[in-house]
């Protein structure tokens, strides 16, 4: 296996509208950024890959269009995930590992503005049976979090209160959509309150990631990722384990989590109840600080949220403020799909 | 900086799928009022059935009857029901595991309140009156005691089975073409058509998108092109699209406009479809109350020189 680390992170800051921002537009600044950060052109990137969605755009193949952000002429190696940026990050890696690219930008991006992100996402249901009823995105949380009261797992009181802890750590976040003292608000889908629910907006995100001695050259304290794996379940939401996350508990193993402790976690919890399941399966304690940028609950920009959980992990690392960091990003209903990676510092991998 | 211009879309399919057997026969059984599961391997029975088991992957398809009536296993009280969604009044979201069942189905109940509501209760069916073969035969569950029954085996077989479903879907959007979109779209109202220019390669594109694809930077400086161009390259349609009210044969070309560097495509007119040319020149022809030019006529000027155009091609 090679060495790959995360070498530079970028995100917009995470707004509820971005009406006078085509997708392309709002992308450019970060990807600009990585590349900055790192002195490279687009011209030296060897692999590119973005995660997007056209039923958020409402058009067909999209993510064409933003591709004139990272300079596709003359032609580069690129390719393209129809879901969270984690995923974009994943074939990346993998691309590394087969050597045929030393550095890689992924990205992602989602404007949830122009749709209604709840009907928007009954689409990615099983078609059969469940997309017919069109059942939102925030109701199929509120099945997963009243199966967790009734399991004695939390309470509305503890979700709130998870809510606000992670709305009060966005506080140090300037990209945050929601931070500080947010109300818990009004049942949207009972017993999940607007509180408990993530916020609607649009945003972006880039990483740029580079193996062994190219990233410590472009980076002074590389993010290394010492594992990644992923892993989905039953799509039938009647056969899963509500209360449980096996996927997320097996990505875990496979990426080496439960080796030594991690001393950050950033988790892809867009619902309060989620990060209950999460911790839960990841076996985090009160010794793990999790979520210090606010999480999704203070920004969900979707297909970005993902990645934003591994590029802030790795900028703790980076900044020396974590030496190894869980990072875990999620796709579909109720946690039906889970990514889990761990990052290193240099310095603890003695 | 223009107004922000926004405009509805509306993106609507009716999805057509086919089932294999044994969503037909589950699909067909709800017209008949009748709910069907599946046997796996270890003997557990899911509801709804599908073919392949979930742990094993192994294809599975014996049929077993399973009753209308059921236990909550998780709900959420919807205050608030959304377009297409099965009641119209508030509801709960359910999953239901029928009596006979392992697994459970999602779906609605109808009760007065989320006070009404709580896992374990009993429930059963209630069936929609007009019954097509599709998860909606079921109307939404209402609360109901009885004691649970036992599941059967079921052939599966039914009179005039159910092979397809179509599925409507509709999503509506507000889009934002964003800065450079914009201000091209409020350029052709007053039927002019203009570029943005690399920064750093001098190029013109038009339509902008706001990014150099050579360069991935953002084009910055508006520039006014054409409205004269040449023809780079055009291909002969022969097959009349529908709700296209224009005789075929006609040509379609890619349209170099004078300053820019990159041609934009329209139709050609005012010439014989068969005396179209790489190098004719052409010009916009407007039409009363439409944003975009109609066609592109000859212009009767000489045919422009191909080393003029051949990096546009």
């Amino acid at each position: 296996m090679r060495d790959v680390a995360i070498v530079a992170f970028a995100q917009t800051d995470h707004l509820r509208r971005t009406d006078e921002l085509s997708e392309v537009e709002m992308l450019m600044p970060v990807l600009h950024q990585v590349l900055d950060t790192t002195g490279l052109r687009t011209s030296d990137i060897g692999f590119t890959c973005s995660g997007s969605s056209d039923y958020l755009a409402g058009r067909a193949f999209s993510f064409t269009m933003a591709l004139d952000g990272v300079g596709a002429h003359p032609p580069i190696s690129e390719s393209h995930v129809e879901m969270d940026g984690a995923w974009a990050l994943y074939e990346a890696w993998v691309k590394i590992q087969t050597g045929e690219a030393d550095t890689a930008l992924v990205y992602a991006y989602g404007k949830s503005s122009p749709g209604q992100v709840r009907d928007v996402l009954t689409r990615q249901l099983d078609p059969y049976y469940t997309a017919p009823l069109w059942p939102d995105s925030v109701a199929l949380a509120a099945l997963q979090a009243q199966a967790l009261i009734d399991a004695g797992d939390t309470d509305e009181a503890a979700l709130a209160a998870l809510a606000a802890r992670s709305r009060e750590a966005a506080s140090d976040n300037p990209h945050a959509q929601l931070s500080g003292a947010v109300p818990a608000g009004d049942y949207l889908v009972r017993p999940l309150r607007t509180g408990d629910c993530p916020p609607i907006g649009d945003g972006a995100a880039a990483v740029i990631l580079a193996a062994g001695d190219t990233a410590r050259a472009l980076c002074e304290r590389p993010a290394w990722i010492r594992g990644i794996d992923h892993r989905i379940e039953a799509h039938g939401l009647g056969v899963r384990e509500l209360t449980e996350s096996p996927s997320t508990r097996l990505a875990a193993e496979r990426a080496g989590v439960f080796e030594r402790p991690v001393d950050t976690a950033e988790l892809h919890a867009p619902f309060s109840s989620q990060e209950v399941v999460l911790r839960k399966a990841l076996g985090l304690d009160d010794r793990v600080r999790v979520n210090p940028s606010g999480g999704a609950l203070a920004a969900n920009p979707l297909m970005a949220a993902g990645l934003i959980r591994l590029g802030e992990a790795a900028a703790r690392i980076h900044r020396g403020e974590s030496d190894r960091a869980l990072a875990h990003a999620t796709s579909g209903p109720c946690l039906q799909q889970n990514l889990v990676a761990v990052l290193e510092g240099e310095s603890t991998h003695a | 900086m223009p107004d922000v211009l926004s405009a509805p879309l509306v993106v609507e399919f009716p999805f057509t799928r086919s089932l294999g057997p044994v969503q037909s026969a589950f699909l067909t059984g709800l017209r008949e009022r009748t709910v069907l599961g599946v046997r796996t391997g270890d003997g557990k029975i899911l509801v709804p059935p599908v073919e392949y088991d979930p742990v094993t992957a192994e294809e599975i398809h014996d049929l077993v009857e399973v009753a209308a009536t059921g236990t909550v296993t998780t709900w959420a009280w919807n205050p608030r029901p959304r377009r297409d969604q099965p009641l119209d009044t508030p509801f709960a979201w359910v999953l239901v595991r029928l009596d006979g069942a392992d697994t459970a189905l999602l779906h609605v109940l109808d009760a007065p309140g989320p006070e009404a509501v709580r896992t374990g209760m009993r429930v059963r069916v209630r069936w929609a009156e007009a019954r097509t073969g599709a998860i909606t035969d079921i109307a939404c569950f209402e609360p109901h005691e009885s004691e649970p029954g036992e599941p059967v085996p079921h052939e599966g077989e039914f009179a005039d089975p159910v092979t397809g479903i179509v599925t409507p879907a509709r999503l509506d959007y507000t889009y934002t073409p964003g800065r450079a979109q914009s201000a091209y779209l409020e350029a052709l109202e007053g039927r002019r058509v203009v570029g943005e220019r690399c920064p750093s390669c001098r190029k013109v594109y038009v339509p902008p998108r706001g990014a150099c694809p050579t360069c991935g930077v953002a084009t910055d400086e508006r520039v006014e092109v054409g409205p004269r161009g040449t023809v780079t390259t055009y291909c002969v349609v022969n097959i009349k699209a529908k709700n296209l009210d224009i005789e075929v044969p006609y040509v379609y070309a890619h349209i170099a406009l004078d300053g820019a560097d990159l041609a934009l495509h329209a139709r050609i007119g005012g010439i014989p479809y068969d005396q179209v040319r790489m190098g004719l020149r052409v010009e916009p022809v407007w039409t009363e109350g439409s944003r975009h030019p109609d066609h592109y006529r000859p212009t009767g000027e000489p045919d422009a020189d191909y080393d003029v155009y051949k990096e546009l091609v």
